[in-house]
């Protein structure tokens, strides 16, 4: 069965040598939505390494990345590969307690937008504030960037930012901050 | 040589800096700062174009963005034309090609200039009156020939070269114009530290103090202190300049619209930089210091090229160091042009003043300006201007306090300025929603109460001392930053005496001459009179009817006076008259920047799945499914798209075929009250359906129409995989979001939308099996272990799959997930072994095809929003034990239980070659009368490959009841007969999707 399973290759939907400094496609990676009465993540308050018990639009950041994007909602993102080995330890955890975890792996596209210009490009197409006072490292948030929905997780204050969108879109969305990046460095 | 009527000295020009433009072919020498107005002015050019509608000489009227005449088509390289530029605010830049509009063939020589002689035809309302009959002349000679006349400048014939940029931003306090209350205001604000943004239109800013030659504030020169205040501005880190941007909408919740104009003065701009950006600002706080605007007075012939506004006289001399003439008359009825006209005369220009009002109405200022050695004539009239292409003189003449006319005599000029006193602008304050007062003394509408958290300072409120105006700035910016602190500023006093004056009052005959109210539209006086008479009262029916203030400069320099002038002739108070309403944009602005990056590849999100690539190279053709692109048909060698259809078809009956269903909508149903949600979400019930098992699903909306439809597996007792169709997927999962959120919270189920992480590769065939089987493990493909209508999970090539054994085809078919990642390699891996089975890869056309053949119903093709599923024939899945789910009450409606309605049926034309037009009517009886009664329509038809004939799905009033009978269908030429049959034209028993 491995063998076979080399067969397949994995394509992403952008291309990686695509980066620039300033705006980087990002490597796969394991994510998930997970849902639960808020009181479930108050009461267990971290599960698998993610940390649920944060305000709304929050991030906690780490090689496992959890995001409040609602009262019930987290995007989890962690390394790839890692989907089974999660899914088992988030079921052991949660046991009983009624939540849904969804493996969207592969759902979503994340590209890295960095420098000192970053908040300028997502500004091109993100009607939201990003000032740090409005939106400090550690927020996440979904939002609009152009035409496409995006969810927006403040990183740090290099400040990098990740931009996740679903994959049909990331071409546009790719494209979109490419266009804007134009305005500073000539692109 | 910079023109001869440039001046020696002064103004902000840098004459250390040449620049040349052309206009209509000949090249002219300015200095950089110089907007093509001034340039043009250096070189005595003062007819520049012609007017709309009769095709009048015109010249400059203004030096800023309300000019109404000066519009040129101004040429920057290819791609890169664009008509009706505004000379006055263009700047000069090197290369710069100009060119006037509205002539044929010359400006001197012009055709349509007849229009002027004939103008006694073309009253206000002209072609309503004119061309009412023949009626059928109307549309084959009166239109085209009045479009083909009307309009001004010429659209430009190649795609924009430019790019055009977007930008949101956020801050505490707006200001917008950065003359003296806007920098006042930006000063006070940006001290507290909060964010200040401060946008103006103009490539300097300063306002009107950049032509302030004697005006002193604070002890200083007014232009030291705005070159103070602007570099106190720029070094606080808090404050964002921005000039060349004009704040053009007012909407919503402080959110304003700028256009910043970014590289048009550069003679050199880098190609990546953007013509314009777009700026979406969201202020809590707007301070709206956007001046005033100065009227013209309303003579005969005030149109005339020379005739300029009296502060734009000043502006040129003094900020551009041009003359708009070597003897310029200032005609007014106020103060402020008394300003222009002793600039004027430092300048050492032959100046002469002629004031409306009586010598004793007159302020000091008449003293300051004889002192200066300057004719001032008071209580004169305007009877007309004399001169063509230029001006030559004024027709004056004393008139009594009675309004008597006394003798006329001629002025001679080259220049004239005149002042009927000014306007606030208070068209963003409008656009915010804010209402306005008429301030009688003022003779103005002013900024009354606002509706949003905006505050209006200045000139814009009604303002006009220099002192005043900065101190009610300064508390604006403050106020508005949420401090209280004032300031009070020592400046020079400015006269503001004023007396409202409508038409100038003359001897002559009303009705036999051109006094102007909207130089743009060409309105004149006696147009508005005609418009009163015909009964007209409100401005909104004059402007309307007239014309006037309807114009791309929405009447910045009109609107009083018509106003006025309507109120004057009805003899009512002006404010009965009303206002009109402003409305975005301030000024006219580019669709470039209003479009921003949205155009070719970023016009819209082009969606693509993860096999699109491998049927691009296989020379798909592809079709626009919402915003997805989904293969249509993959045409091989120079077959046409019905015969590659065919074929495919063909294959997908007889072997097996291949396809894309990967945009098909996907919804995770997760949570131990799935099943319960999902009973309540669909007409069929859920409770029963095993773990591993697939049903078709079919949802209404509260109306009891049908919404969705979509297979459906069950993945585990709590958790269900729901397809949509692929343009329903947004709205299904809104929809089942709403009733959950609003309707069901106590239900415990969560929904994620998972369309994109799956590829959904579909095999379809006789032969899907075989040609699967050695492919997947973990899965017991064998017809027992895995039935139609059955899920597994398991392998395929490794990569674990959602396996579903499914059919819209007819056929044995298999739907296989696989992560979206991996859907081209999977897709490949089953091609690569295809050939030996007769694979062939079909596209959508194929599947309409293959499913129509079957009777199988597509949403929004078989349904339009009105059809329920016993309309369809599909009421034998309405679970009838169920209490209730979205849309069971409706379906006991009245009318959708009444007999006779439209109901799903097969139709055969009778000439099976015949390929029926989908939308054809059906009728019962081709030789009724008019109106003939239709029972239906036409909602798919094809070729049938399978049936080897035409075949059509319909729409049928009590359709079942019909089947066998005949009916006709509409043809593009008339009416063809046809036999309505049951729905479903091949294996009507539906036995090979269990092979």
């Amino acid at each position: 069965m491995l063998e076979i399973a080399k067969e397949a290759a994995r394509a992403a939907a952008l291309d990686p040598d695509a980066a620039t400094p300033a705006i980087a496609p990002m490597p796969p990676a394991t994510r998930f939505a997970l849902r639960m009465r808020p009181e479930t993540a108050t009461e267990i308050g971290s599960v698998a390494g993610f940390q649920l018990d944060l305000p709304i639009n929050r991030a906690s950041l780490g090689p496992r990345l959890a995001a409040r994007l609602g009262p019930n909602e987290w995007l989890l993102i962690a390394e790839d590969g890692e989907t089974e080995a999660i899914e088992a330890e988030i079921a052991s955890a949660l046991g009983e307690r009624f939540h849904a975890l969804v493996d969207i792996s592969h759902r979503n596209v994340g590209l890295s937008v960095r420098g000192a210009q970053a908040a300028d490009m997502l500004n091109a197409g993100c009607p939201l504030d990003l000032s740090t006072d409005a939106l400090p490292a550690g927020s996440a948030t979904r939002t609009l960037l152009g035409k496409a929905e995006i969810v927006l997780i403040h990183e740090d204050d290099a400040p990098t930012y990740r931009v996740e969108c679903w994959r049909s879109f990331a071409p546009y969305v790719h494209g979109f901050l490419q266009e804007a990046a134009r305005d500073f460095d000539g692109g | 040589m910079a023109g001869r009527n440039r001046l020696p000295r002064g103004g902000r020009v840098d004459r250390s800096k040449s620049v040349s433009i052309a206009f209509n072919g000949r090249t002219l020498a300015g200095f950089a700062g110089d907007t093509v107005a001034s340039l043009l002015i250096a070189h005595d050019i003062h007819f520049v174009g012609r007017s709309f509608k009769y095709h009048r000489p015109r010249g400059f009227l203004s030096h800023g963005s309300d000019e109404p005449n000066a519009l040129l088509s101004v040429d920057r390289g290819p791609g890169k034309i664009d008509p009706n530029n505004r000379a006055t605010v263009a700047e000069a830049r090197e290369g710069l090609v100009t060119h006037s509009q509205n002539h044929w063939p010359s400006l001197d020589f012009d055709v349509g200039a007849i229009n002027d002689v004939l103008s006694p035809v073309f009253v206000a309302g002209f072609y309503y009156k004119t061309f009412m009959w023949p009626r059928r002349f109307w549309d084959s000679v009166y239109e085209p020939k009045i479009r083909a006349a009307a309009g001004l400048g010429r659209a430009p014939t190649e795609p924009d070269a430019d790019r055009y940029a977007n930008r949101h931003a956020h801050c505490d306090v707006l200001v917008v114009g950065a003359g003296p209350a806007g920098l006042a205001a930006a000063l006070a604000a940006s001290e507290t530290g909060k964010r200040i943004f401060l946008a103006d239109e103009q490539a300097e800013m300063g306002g009107t103090l950049l032509h302030d030659r004697t005006s002193m504030i604070d002890g200083k020169p007014a232009q030291d202190w705005v070159a103070e205040a602007l570099a106190e501005l720029r070094a606080r880190g808090n404050v964002t300049l921005l000039p060349r941007t004009t704040a053009f909408g007012y909407y919503n919740h402080n959110h304003i619209a700028l256009a910043e104009r970014i590289t048009d003065h550069l003679a050199d701009a880098p190609a990546h930089m953007p013509r314009e950006r777009l700026w979406q600002i969201r202020a809590a706080e707007v301070v709206l210091a956007t001046g005033a605007h100065e009227r013209p007075l309303v003579f005969a012939d005030n149109d005339r090229p020379g005739i300029l506004l009296a502060e734009s006289v000043r502006a040129f001399i003094n900020r551009y160091a041009v003359a708009p003439g070597r003897r310029i008359v200032f005609v007014t009825n106020g103060a402020s042009a008394y300003a222009a006209a002793l600039d004027a005369a430092d300048a050492g220009l032959d100046v002469t003043l002629v004031d409306i009002r009586p010598e004793g109405d007159c302020g000091p200022e008449l003293a300051a300006l004889r002192a200066k050695g300057v004719t001032a004539l008071t209580g004169h009239t305007v009877l007309a201007a004399t001169g063509t292409r230029r001006v030559t003189g004024l027709a004056v003449a004393p008139v009594s306090p009675e309004g008597k006319i006394g003798a006329r005599k001629i002025l001679a000029a080259d220049c004239v300025g005149m002042s009927g006193g000014w306007t606030p602008s208070v068209h963003l304050f409008s656009q915010s929603r804010g209402k306005l007062r008429f301030d009688p003394a003022l003779d103005a509408f002013v900024p009354d109460q606002p509706v949003q958290a905006t505050r209006s300072a200045g000139a814009a409120n009604g303002r006009y001392d220099l002192s005043e105006i900065l101190a009610e700035g300064f508390a604006a910016g403050s106020a508005a930053a949420g401090d209280s602190a004032t300031r009070t500023f020592a400046a020079t006093p400015t006269p503001t005496g004023f007396l409202p004056v409508r038409a100038l009052p003359t001897d002559a005959d009303p009705a036999r001459i051109k006094a102007f109210i909207d130089f743009q539209n060409d309105v004149t006086a006696k147009d508005i009179h005609l418009a009163v008479r015909e009964g007209f009262e409100s401005v909104e029916h004059v402007k309307r009817y007239t014309t006037t203030g309807m114009a791309t400069d929405q009447g910045k320099s009109s609107n009083m006076n018509a106003l006025g002038l309507v109120a004057g002739i009805l003899d009512k108070p002006l404010p009965t008259v009303g206002t009109t309403t402003f409305r975005p944009p301030y000024t006219p602005v580019t669709f470039g920047t209003l479009i921003g990056p949205s155009r070719d590849a970023l016009f819209d999100p082009a969606r693509k799945t993860p096999i699109h690539g491998w049927a691009e190279e296989q020379g798909a053709r592809f079709e626009d499914v919402g915003l997805w692109k989904r293969a249509w048909y993959f045409p091989r060698g120079d077959e046409d798209m019905r015969e590659a259809v065919a074929r495919e078809c063909a294959a997908v009956r007889e072997h097996v075929g291949i396809f894309d269903a990967s945009t098909l909508g996907k919804i995770e149903v997760v949570g131990p009250d799935a099943a319960e949600f999902m009973n309540r979400i669909y007409v069929n019930g859920w409770l029963k359906l095993e773990p591993g098992r697939c049903r078709y699903g079919l949802m209404l909306k509260e109306d009891g129409y049908i919404l969705d439809d979509g297979v459906v597996a069950r993945l585990a007792p709590d958790r269900f995989h729901v397809t949509t169709t692929t343009g329903g997927a947004p709205r299904v999962l809104a929809h089942m979001e709403d009733y959950l959120q609003t309707e069901w919270p106590e239900l415990e189920v969560f929904l994620t939308s998972t369309t994109e992480q799956f590829a959904v590769i579909a095999v379809q065939g006789p032969k899907a099996r075989d040609l699967i089987a050695p492919l997947v493990t973990g899965i017991d493909l064998a017809n027992d272990a895995f039935p139609h209508m059955a899920v597994r999970t398991g392998f395929i090539c490794g990569v674990p799959t959602r396996l579903f054994r499914v059919s819209f085809t007819g056929e044995l078919g298999f739907e296989i997930n696989v992560p979206a990642d991996y859907g081209r390699a999977i897709w490949e891996a089953i091609f690569a072994r295809g050939a030996a089975f007769g694979l062939t890869p079909y596209g959508t056309e194929a599947m309409h095809v293959l499913r129509a053949e079957r009777g199988f119903v597509i949403i929004g093709q078989e349904t339009d929003g009105t059809v329920t599923p016993d309309d369809l024939g599909l009421g034998g899945m309405i679970a009838r034990t169920k209490p209730d789910f979205v849309g069971k009450r409706s379906l006991a409606r009245p009318d959708l239980v009444a007999p006779g309605r439209k109901q799903l049926v097969g139709i055969l034309a009778d000439d099976p070659t015949l390929l029926l037009d989908e939308g054809a009517q059906i009728v019962a009886d081709r030789d009724q009368p008019i109106p003939i009664h239709a029972l239906g329509h036409v909602t798919s038809s094809y070729w049938s490959p399978a049936c080897d004939r035409s075949i059509a799905l319909a729409l049928v009033e009590s359709g079942r009841a019909r089947i066998g009978s005949e009916v006709f269908v509409t043809t593009p030429s008339s009416f063809t007969k046809a036999t309505v049959t049951a729905p479903s034209f091949f294996d009507a028993e539906g036995k090979r999707v269990h092979a």
